[in-house]
């Protein structure tokens, strides 16, 4: 069997339903083999819309995402989505042609060293050099990716190696002596995290990527209600508990709840779980939440005690661990008074906004929330439109919020959005989107066309790279520098595409397009001219304590 | 504070790279840094002195190790009792008058001359850092024209 049908067959007994990418001169064997291959190809119009697809597949199905680029220029366009799928701990396998292995370090066309580009945004990565590693590489890039702490593994295949012969022999187990992730918590770590939890009055969990990862929602939810403790969470741990439930309290940090941010300043207790203390979450440092001992559960050593010290640590699997704790739990401590206090916050700092004449963007997103119902798949761009989905769209499911949070990428929504619809062809999946982020990437629009990937796409547009606009205007006394951007018409952009578009100006039609969009059984660009300057409410300016918040309104 | 660890390493492609590209990805100090095969030719020792404010980053270096697919074991010196050995080659320019003063500093400092020629001499000298310290500092008196050192090894005893 030659590399390229090795390559193939690895992939199908991986699972791998589809795949996202792009060909070139360096993966010719490849397309050859697959020209034939039952495995779904989508061919995306940029490898960068190929890797985020990858990702938001992984996101919405918690399967490993594929993506397959040719050698320099195709394997340097991916580079961006394997960063955001680094930062985010998407279980990624993302391979690249190679220049014939007799030819690399020699500069030659379309060389690029992309293992040695992707080293420190990878979680590992591979060159193959003998086609008798390849079916063993396979299969340790997708065990590499899915478990542990996951991640993207790249790897590079030179078109040589592609075309080599050999006997394929499918390794039946992986074994590697230096690489085995912790799963089950230690015993005497989770003994004093139960005696903690006993003792504490203003106890609060504080949630993260790793419950979905973990698929420990409903040992969550379990604990929350056991100990009766208000659940915040971060933005990767959108739909880790439900938004609805009454113990929620959202999102915390830059843009979280006010009453997300006083709470955790007033617990005596913080059980995070598969989150990592980012400085997005935490604000200043040195003021967070000064009266709390800290449970920290996360399957990444390397995440405990790296920002905040940690009274028990405990590594290892979130669903494990929790369901320990929750066996060694016989009654919760009596929370009463604790969870009044926070009801009273809840009151006293409700999410809120002025709404006016003009298309507010938090409007928007409440009437979509009051038509479907959070039955949906969001996935968002990156600036105001991404922090307003967090706040004024509720989450009851994990895997229903697709966003890029570590890195922050402009333009990874459509894409992103566009690989969870072809995940989850049963739900209707909606990309909150800014007039400047759907600019990076709007040649998906060919993609989902094509291929009739229909998902929804709803732009905030306010004629603004809005949430540097909102840093002007507030840190930069107004002096608005290149953050005015034009746009070109969406809905003729999206006719020529073949797609639907909407344009609305008005508040009276805002609902009506929402309902006509959803019924629509095409690809949707909504045009909502929305308030040009309105700013996302709460917000801790950078460096200060948590609880010391910006509010837009008396 | 110096600390010596050691990290035992899937003798790979780009191993090397992926540990000097996280000390540098992540703004850690090395202070020396020594590579060599194993008995076993499929893993390296790495041998590595940081430099760091304090523990908490000591830590958070061991985990990052850890981390990486290739590494094996990180072992950490610095509390358990073991013995290091830096490797010094040093040439030096000498008059007749500095042969003595020479030879009393080689004594002390358990080190040898391997090759003279003219009024030059190639020096090797094997010892733990403070001892090789005192002896460049002796020959720097007298004139060193070229120097070469390894890395510190350790191992525990
Ligand atoms: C690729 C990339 N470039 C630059 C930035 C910096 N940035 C963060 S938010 C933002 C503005 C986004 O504008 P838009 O998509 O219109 O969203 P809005 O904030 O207006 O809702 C920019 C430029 C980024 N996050 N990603
Ligand atoms: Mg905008």
């Amino acid at each position: 069997m030659i590399g390229a049908q090795i390559l193939i067959e690895c992939l199908k007994r991986e699972g791998v339903e589809v795949i996202f990418g792009y060909p070139g001169g360096q993966v010719l064997p490849i397309f050859d083999r697959l020209y034939d291959a039952d495995v779904k190809f989508i061919l995306t119009r940029h490898e960068q819309g190929a890797a985020h697809a990858a990702d938001g597949y992984a996101r919405a199905t918690g399967k490993v995402g594929v993506c397959l680029a040719t050698s320099g220029p195709g394997a340097t366009n991916l580079v961006t989505g394997i960063a955001n799928a680094y930062m985010d701990s998407i279980p990624m396998v993302a391979i690249t042609g190679q220049v014939k292995s007799f030819l690399i370090g020699n500069d030659a066309f379309q060389e690029a060293d992309i293992t040695g580009i992707t080293r420190p945004i990878t979680k590992h990565n591979f060159l193959v050099k003998d086609i008798k590693d390849l079916a063993r590489i396979v299969r340790e890039a997708f065990y590499i990716a899915s478990t542990g702490r996951p991640g993207p593994v790249v790897i590079d295949i030179p078109s040589d190696i592609q075309m080599q012969d050999t006997f394929f022999v499918w390794p039946e187990k992986v074994e590697m002596r230096s690489y085995q992730p912790t799963y089950f918590g230690h015993p005497g770590q989770i003994k004093k995290a139960v005696k903690l939890i006993a003792n504490s009055k203003k106890p609060l969990i504080y949630a993260g990527g790793g419950i979905i990862t973990s698929g420990a929602n409903a040992a969550l939810l379990e604990l929350a209600e056991k100990i009766q403790a208000p659940v915040t969470w971060t933005l990767m741990g959108i739909g880790a508990f439900p938004g609805t439930h009454k113990l929620s309290l959202g999102m915390l940090g830059m843009h979280g709840t006010a009453y997300a941010n006083h709470a955790i300043m007033g617990a005596d207790l913080i059980i995070a779980v598969g989150a990592r203390f980012d400085d997005r979450v935490t604000g200043r440092i040195d003021s967070f939440a000064p009266g709390a001992k800290v449970i920290h559960i996360d399957i990444d050593p390397s995440s405990i005690s790296k920002n905040i010290k940690v009274d028990v640590p405990i590594v290892g699997d979130a669903k494990n661990i929790l369901g320990e704790i929750l066996e060694q739990i016989k009654i919760g401590p009596d929370t009463a008074e604790w969870l009044k206090a926070v009801d009273a916050l809840k009151k006293k700092y409700p999410l809120k906004y002025k709404d006016g004449e003009r298309i507010k963007p938090q409007y928007v997103l409440e009437q979509l929330y009051d038509i479907t119902k959070g039955d949906v798949i969001i996935a968002t761009e990156v600036g105001q439109n991404q922090m307003w989905a967090c706040q004024w769209l509720k989450y009851d499911h994990p895997r229903t919020f697709i966003s890029s949070g570590g890195l922050g990428t402009m333009g990874f929504g459509f894409p992103a959005a566009m690989g969870a619809k072809v995940g989850c062809s049963d739900k209707t999946v909606i990309d909150i989107a800014g007039d400047g982020s759907i600019q990076m990437n709007i040649q998906e629009l060919g993609t989902c066309v094509a291929n009739k990937i229909n998902v929804k796409v709803f732009i905030l547009n306010n004629g603004y790279l809005g949430m540097v606009r909102q840093w002007q205007e507030l840190f930069y006394k107004k002096r608005y520098s290149q953050v005015g951007i034009s746009s070109p018409d969406f809905v003729k952009l999206a006719e020529s595409y073949g797609a639907v578009g909407i344009c609305v100006k008005k508040k009276e039609d805002v609902r009506p397009a929402i309902e006509k969009a959803l019924k629509t059984d095409n690809t949707v660009f909504i045009d909502f001219h929305v308030e040009p300057e309105e700013n996302v409410f709460p917000m801790v300016p950078a460096g200060e304590a948590i609880n010391r918040m910006i509010e837009g309104l008396a | 504070m110096r600390h010596t660890i050691s990290v035992l390493v899937e003798n790979k492609f780009g191993v090397l790279a992926r540990i000097a590209g996280l000390f540098s990805a992540r703004g850690y100090n090395i202070a020396s840094l020594a590579v060599s095969e194993t008995l076993d030719p499929q893993t390296s020792y790495m041998t590595i002195v940081v430099e760091v404010k304090d523990e908490a980053i000591l830590e958070q270096i061991k985990k990052q190790l850890n981390k990486l697919i290739d590494v094996i074991t990180v072992t950490d010196f610095t509390k358990k009792e073991h013995v290091d050995r830096e490797l010094v080659l040093a040439k030096i320019a000498y008059s007749a008058q500095d042969k003595a003063k020479i030879e009393a500093l080689l004594k002390k400092c358990a080190g040898k001359i391997i090759q003279a020629k003219g009024n030059t001499a190639v020096i090797e000298a094997v010892g733990e850092q403070a001892q090789v310290k005192e002896l460049l500092e002796g020959l720097n008196k007298i004139g060193i024209k070229e120097l070469v050192k390894t890395g510190r090894l350790a191992i525990t005893n």
